[in-house]
């Protein structure tokens, strides 16, 4: 990780460094959770220059920028260009939430027909701008930092904005879901209760929510072990649904839907819905 | 003192021994059943405690139903072992903080209420000896687990109920409790026997003034264990195998068929009552002068367990599982003098596909000995 120690030009006097907070295709939720930092905004603010930052103010100052926040998918022809653009001015780029770390919610499209869904909504589906896709950042420019999760957790954010200043890389934890229900103390809800819980392929982050409240983990922060596992690796998609068919009963599609959500349009949940999608298509067959 | 005859303790008086328990300053933890499962929590008496509930146990499924029974403690286990009480998930070590140029370090010595831990099964007895093993002997003991351990009063339960992931039996560990309690007790209709352990236990049963239980007592009781030991349907029958049987088929090709159905949640680690991976964590605050660090149960099923520089040296899940059996199995006994497993089944039943440790040891040993048959 490059360190982001500055100094006024010509200068040894330190300078706040200089925070940019973009967004593109996205709720707005997980830059609200920069300004839900209740207790530590202050701190937050003496430690950066916020430069630029439209979801809390309309002054709005250029580049360059030492950290650059980086909302929402790549879902119009303008956003590519705007995060070239803002990958020059950045020098370190992290991407907030399952929106610009995976796709999103919206990265739904990518299995159906664009022109149908523009038709459905709007009167005059001309106007609409939007590209076939909804995906990543990391597809479209280099990446510093990720930070997963619907919306980010604000301890990571704040933990990624404190290891950067400090020039180190960024500490995150990218185990299970399952550790922190244990380490918790909540009952597991997949075993106890026989709820088709993503909690063992889902990254930790959340705090272990969802489970925490009797409900099974829907895989808000994404495949544990990233979007690029090798062969062998965590997560293992195809032994938890293949327990959910045979033991909980669970039919194709209801585990096409399981993997495809919010972080569906990732390689490991992507691939486990392809593969319960055709199985389903077998079966069709097969009536 | 643990050849001592046991007493009888009715169930009517048992308010007694919780009274004199509190005159030791005692705060008394036991099983509560919460959101389907069962917990350690602070009860106030036995009405806290789950009386006729039971538990279904199978590969990963755990069920807890209300039965006609009056039994008070039909629950087996829950899942979590007693090392929530000592080695606890979460254990703040230190705090740095720096002022100016000074820099101040100031450890975090927790400091536990005296507990008495009521209802510890025989298998957990056991997990509570290894990790004294792991965190008190040796040039090093561990300071924080230490001051845990002192606080704590164990009242161990004998069982006279095996649900199908058990087998204490087959590892010598249970189901009666064998050594490490202060008191034990087991249960019948009206009563329990209660077995001394310990100069506490003796100072604490001493106040009750109980009369002690006659041999045909005695003999019902090692009866019950026995026909709880003998219901046992799972063993690690390749015990005496072990270690020298797992360092042979390093290169089975069983790792990976298992490698398909384990998922490396860490599941099994975080409940096997002998497990004390952890990890230490900083948390820095955003203006670097502050610093917690703390201690956080791991397990070598993390994709951090295996990092060195930078790289994974047990990147996939066949490695981590591995890793896992023979350390628990085999070269635990070579680091410690004993097994890392003690029967008590919850990797088993917490295992959310159930994988079963015994049926895969099985099939790495018995594939072992059709090959080096000619």
């Amino acid at each position: 990780m490059k360190a982001v120690k500055t100094s006024i030009p010509g200068t040894r006097q330190p300078r706040r460094p200089r925070l940019a907070v973009a967004k593109f295709a996205s709720c707005d939720g997980c830059q609200l959770t920069l300004l839900n930092l209740e207790d530590e905004l202050l701190a937050v603010g003496d430690a950066l220059e916020v430069t630029y930052f439209p979801e809390a103010s309309s002054r709005m100052r250029g580049g360059p920028y030492d950290i650059a926040l980086v909302e929402g998918s790549i879902s119009m022809p303008e956003h590519a260009r705007q995060l070239a653009e803002l990958r020059k001015q950045a020098r370190v780029l992290i991407t907030i939430g399952a929106c610009a770390t995976a796709g999103g919610i919206q990265a739904l499209r990518n299995w159906a027909d664009l022109e149908s869904y523009k038709r459905a909504v709007y009167p005059t589906p001309a106007y609409i701008q939007s590209l076939r896709t909804s995906t990543p950042i990391s597809e479209h420019v280099s990446v510093d930092f990720e930070l997963w999760g619907c919306p980010i957790d604000k301890q990571q954010l704040l933990r990624v904005l404190t290891d950067v200043l400090a020039g180190v890389q960024p500490f995150l934890p990218a185990h299970s879901v399952c550790l922190d229900c244990k380490r918790q103390g909540h009952p597991c809800v997949l075993v106890a209760k026989g709820l088709p819980c993503l909690g063992p392929v889902t990254r930790t982050g959340c705090g272990a929510i969802c489970p925490g409240m009797g409900r099974d983990c829907y895989g808000c922060f994404g495949p544990v072990e990233g979007a690029s596992p090798g062969p062998g690796i965590p997560p293992n998609t195809a032994s938890l649904s293949d327990h959910f068919s045979s033991q909980f009963h669970l039919i194709p599609v209801e585990l096409v839907r399981r993997f495809r959500g919010i972080n569906g349009y990732l390689r490991p949940f992507r691939e486990e819905s392809h593969a319960w999608e055709s199985s389903n298509k077998d079966s069709d067959a097969h009536r | 003192m643990t050849n001592a005859i046991p007493q009888i303790l009715p169930k009517s008086g048992f308010p007694r021994l919780i009274e004199a328990l509190r005159a030791h300053h005692y705060r008394i933890v036991g099983p509560v059943v919460r959101d389907g499962a069962l917990h350690w929590d602070e009860i106030a008496g036995v009405e806290d405690l789950p009386i006729g509930w039971q538990d279904t146990q199978q590969p990963g499924q755990y069920r807890l139903e209300r039965t006609e029974t009056t039994t008070w403690f039909g629950i087996v286990h829950g899942p979590d072992s007693i090392k929530r009480l000592t080695f606890v998930p979460r254990e703040p070590l230190l705090t740095i903080e720096r002022k100016a140029k000074k820099v101040t370090v100031t450890p975090q010595m927790p400091e536990p209420t005296p507990t008495a831990l009521l209802g510890v099964r025989a298998c957990d007895v056991a997990g509570l000896l290894v990790h004294d093993r792991i965190f008190l002997q040796g040039r090093y003991a561990d300071p924080y687990y230490q001051v845990r351990r002192d606080a704590l009063l164990v009242i161990a339960v004998n069982c006279t109920r095996a649900h199908k992931t058990c087998f204490c039996a087959s590892m010598g560990t249970g189901p009666r409790a064998q050594s490490g309690y202060d008191l034990a007790l087991t249960e019948f209709e009206d009563e329990f026997l209660v077995s001394v352990g310990s100069e506490k236990g003796r100072e604490i049963i001493e106040l009750l003034e109980l009369p002690s239980a006659s041999p045909a007592y005695q003999r019902q009781e090692q009866e019950r264990i026995d026909a709880c030991a003998a219901s046992q349907v799972r063993g690690l029958q390749e015990q005496h195998r072990l270690p020298q049987g797992l360092y042979e088929v390093h290169e089975h090709p069983r790792w990976e068929t298992v490698a398909h159905r384990c998922l490396a949640c860490a599941n099994c680690t975080m409940v096997c009552p002998t497990c004390f991976c952890h990890t230490v964590e900083d948390h820095p605050d955003l203006s670097h002068t502050r610093n917690e660090r703390v201690r956080l149960w791991d397990s070598c099923f993390t994709p951090q367990h295996g990092m060195i520089h930078g790289k994974n040296f047990r990147p996939t899940i066949a490695d981590r599982y591995r890793m896992w059996l023979t350390h628990k199995l085999a070269s635990w006994i070579d680091q410690f003098g004993v097994s890392g497993c003690v029967g008590c089944g919850r990797c088993l039943t917490w295992c959310p596909v159930g994988i079963d440790l015994t049926e895969e040891l099985h099939a790495l040993m018995r594939e072992n000995v059709d090959q080096a048959t000619p």
